[in-house]
């Protein structure tokens, strides 16, 4: 507990201070712009690790890192263009509850939730980083690809009314995920050196939902009247906070382990934070039109897995995520050997910057929950104009990841795409976790397959593999159980409902 | 680190910057076509210090190319060997994207590309035709050994244990690296298996993303062996989770506690190495500046401590020297690869 203070006193510090200030609104900005992620800001700005001491540095790249996972939620909720990865999620019913004037509550429930879980990750980062950290390794390719699996399968659940549809639109999501080098081999990639790393999920996502609407909107512009966004409430309800709470907590409770496993990653419990509050929520209905559910917990989830993410590098010296790694180089630029001794060796350091993490948090609750009120009247903003100015935030994202013109084509062609599934009623969620999950899936495997030489045996022989599968046959059990009773009790219900997916 | 006053601070408004930049640039090759080149320069510091040029980095901020590259470009702008850098990172394809842009821009007399024995290997495993030896060679700056590494409870206590059980069943032992075929942890142990006399296409290689992913495989004990440089597993190796059991290089690091594979009776020294190219079509007088300029920054004190904070070994060599190297790792990749059938 005195570290604790200690760090609190090193961090609270006027220059330590400002340095966290300085991190947490360079992330949100670069968590605002799709294409640039705090990864790539920590690298640029590693040469400041030169003149700066050990302390500062490192609360600055905290606050980058914290901060562009929250700034990422900003744009996804207004805009319909994530700006990370691992918003893509908030986007879905976000941006629909900020079209219905909800747009305020929609940012707060996504601020508090990453405060709350974002404090609750760095507590349990102190509680177990020294115990817990050996165990992270012992799970191996086997456990995550059942993992993977276990995703893929509750996916069912999110398909949309039109089972056809639904797949039609995860297969299409699969397919784009097969696009890139396998094996040392490229495949699909149609000759184009540019997508032989395969197709960033933030360049689909934008694609589809952002640059997908305007086109739909543009088409329609003529034949609709003009609908004017109400102006809501600025502040959430007591019913909107009761909705967030649970969410916020099982987003916390998904998002660190998943943060901690070294080939976990952000954007897998988002997805399955989702589609645990779809399935709880006593409001079903209002999923695809705007469910505080789905942005409050999905927000808490990212939010918890960027401070799991810390638990490895602490515990072990091992960077799961890009912006990690690159933090990483930061401490081995100060002589820093993170690694199982570096929590012993550098108490000051660690306390200061866990310390930070709870100052991140707080200043990023205290910079963004005053803006939400603001930040929703953007949505006043004629159509034509709010929809170029999406169009431009679009492509200058995609431009500037890698700065090459063929992202800007490959954008187009995918929002095309988006525009043709809202022709044709694809739902789009199907598609995005198809190219999250179809990748993920693939490595998994063919990392299990090659390290056993090629017997499927290894697949179930990890224990966690074991209970994954367990759980998907529970899934798939009662959900043909639910069938089977459905179509006794009810026979007529069921024939009327197939007649509305055709018509 | 000590910091440089900034010269140029005096200098005029940009426009007129322009007309003296040209002016000088005029004069300056006048200079070096009439007293041709002079490789110790003097103290007006090469040819470059009021050039703005273009430093075009293959692969991410933060990766290998970019640490290389961007600290080289400080020390240059630092020592006032070159006016102003525009460093940019052009992903993808592991350097394959920016290799082409690198050809494509024939005849640019302000670009430079930081690169290294991965590109070479991308090129190829992409199947592009954007070789390097189309591009002009500039100097090669830094190497990197690669080291055979093993969990603390592993039955190898040496390389030759290693070798003797994988020459028995090569299919048995599952090596990690942390780049993609055609990458330097895959070369290496593609190469490692010839010189022992293992059949490069039996080789049981898994793919990791990088070193941390491989790492969680090491102290999991997934893989047998992991074959990478040895940065980013210091702090492993420190506290003993991890073992060497040797480095690829002609010569001990002090960072390990290992033998080299020539000490061990095996005939093969492997290094991962980065270096600068330029675009083809560029006149000769040029490339001698560039050649100077770098020569100029090898010799400063900025990149001594730039090759000490960073562990990488000195391995410099320009003209002719890394034209001739350049050719050779080609040759030797595309052989490597065009066995295992990915090139």
């Amino acid at each position: 507990m005195d570290l604790l203070l200690d760090g609190f006193a090193t961090a609270l510090s006027p220059t330590n201070l400002l340095f966290a200030v300085l991190g947490v609104l360079l992330g949100t900005a670069v968590g605002v712009l799709p294409g640039i992620g705090p990864a790539m800001t920590v690298a640029l700005l590693l040469p400041v690790t030169y003149s700066v001491p050990a302390e500062s540095a490192l609360i600055m790249f905290a606050g980058i890192y914290y901060g562009g996972m929250y700034g990422g939620s900003t744009t996804s909720i207004l805009l319909n263009t994530p700006g990370e990865s691992s918003s893509v999620i908030t986007a879905l019913e976000g941006n629909k509850m900020a079209k219905t004037g909800r747009a305020a509550q929609a940012l707060a429930t996504a601020a508090i939730g990453s405060f709350v879980a974002g404090t609750i990750g760095t507590v349990l980062l102190i509680l177990l980083a020294p115990t817990v950290g050996p165990l992270v390794v012992t799970l191996g390719a086997p456990s995550y690809f059942a993992i993977m699996l276990l995703a893929l399968v509750s996916v069912t659940v999110v398909l949309g009314s039109s089972k056809l549809r639904g797949f039609i639109a995860l297969f299409l999501g699969l397919a784009i995920g097969l696009v890139g080098m396998s094996s040392g081999q490229p495949r699909m990639t149609f000759g184009f050196a540019e997508l032989s790393d395969g197709i960033e999920i933030v360049v689909v996502a934008v694609a589809i939902f952002a640059l997908g609407e305007a086109l739909w909107v543009a088409a329609h512009l003529r034949r609709t009247p003009l609908e004017i966004i109400p102006v809501g409430r600025p502040w959430m309800s007591r019913s909107d906070w009761s909705r967030s709470w649970k969410p916020w907590l099982r987003g916390t409770a998904l998002g660190f382990p998943f943060g901690a496993l070294p080939a976990g990653g952000a954007e897998l419990p988002t997805f399955l934070s989702y589609v645990t509050e779809r399935r709880l929520s006593k409001h079903p209905e209002e999923f695809g039109k705007g469910a505080i559910e789905g942005v409050a917990g999905p927000e808490a989830a990212n939010n918890a897995s960027a401070a799991g993410t810390l638990l490895p590098m602490l515990a072990l010296g091992l960077p799961t995520t890009a912006t990690a790694a690159v933090i990483l180089v930061a401490f081995e630029s100060y002589g820093l050997q993170p690694g199982p001794q570096f929590m012993t060796q550098n108490e000051q350091l660690v306390w200061a910057l866990l310390a930070s993490l709870f100052v991140a948090n707080t200043l990023l609750l205290v910079l963004n929950l005053p803006l939400a009120p603001v930040w929703a009247k953007l949505l006043r903003i004629p159509r034509p104009y709010l929809y170029a100015g999406i169009l431009f935030f679009a492509t200058l994202g995609a431009y500037s990841a890698s700065t090459s013109p063929f992202d800007l084509g490959l954008l187009l062609v995918l929002g095309v795409l988006g525009f043709a599934m809202r022709r044709f009623a694809i739902p789009v969620l199907p598609l995005i976790i198809g190219v999250i999950l179809g990748p993920r899936l693939e490595e998994e495997l063919s990392e299990a397959l090659d390290i056993s030489r090629g017997d499927y045996s290894t697949l179930w022989g990890e224990p966690a593999a074991i209970i994954c599968y367990l759980v998907m046959t529970l899934i798939v059990a009662s959900l043909v159980a639910a069938r089977i009773r459905s179509l006794r009790r009810a026979p007529r219900t069921s024939d009327t409902e197939k007649d509305e997916v055709h018509t | 680190m000590s910091i440089t006053l900034n010269p140029r601070r005096t200098r005029p408004t940009r426009r007129g910057l322009r007309k003296v930049l040209v002016t000088i640039s005029v004069v300056s090759l006048a200079t070096l076509t009439a007293c041709g080149v002079t490789s110790d320069g003097g103290d007006a510091g090469g040819d470059l210090s009021d050039q703005r040029l273009r430093m075009m980095i293959p692969n991410a901020a933060g990766g290998g190319y970019d640490l290389t590259g961007r600290a080289a470009v400080k020390v240059m702008e630092d020592e006032n060997l070159a006016d102003r850098f525009e460093v940019s990172n052009v992903e993808g394809a592991s350097g394959t994207v920016a290799m082409q842009r690198l050809l494509n821009e024939e005849g640019s007399d302000d670009l430079l590309m930081t690169m290294g024995l991965g590109v070479i290997g991308a090129v190829y495993t992409n199947q592009s035709d954007a070789t390097v030896d189309k591009a002009i060679p500039i100097a090669r700056l830094i190497e990197e050994q690669e080291a055979i590494l093993v969990p603390a409870d592993s039955p190898f206590t040496t390389v030759n244990d290693f070798v003797e059980a994988w020459k028995a069943d090569p299919d048995k032992l599952i090596i990690g690296g942390g780049s993609a075929p055609g990458g330097p942890d895959h070369l290496f142990p593609m190469q490692l298996a010839d010189a022992v006399g293992v059949t490069p296409s039996d080789v049981a290689y898994v793919e990791y993303d990088g070193g941390g992913p491989l790492t969680t495989a090491l102290l999991g004990s997934k893989i047998d062996v992991g074959m990478s440089g040895l940065g980013e597993f210091a702090g492993q190796i420190e506290d003993g989770s991890l073992r060497v059991l040797a480095v690829s290089g002609a010569e001990r690091l002090d960072t390990a506690d290992a033998p080299t594979l020539t000490e061990e009776g095996i005939d093969l020294v492997f290094t991962n190495w980065r270096g600068v190219l330029a675009p083809p079509g560029i006149d000769d007088a040029t490339v001698d500046a560039y050649i100077a300029a770098f020569e100029e920054m090898h010799d400063t004190q900025a990149w001594k401590d730039v090759l000490e904070e960073n562990g990488w070994s000195d391995n410099f060599a320009t003209g002719d020297e890394f034209d001739e190297f350049l050719t050779e790792q080609n040759d030797r990749v595309r052989t490597t690869l065009t066995d295992l059938g990915l090139a």
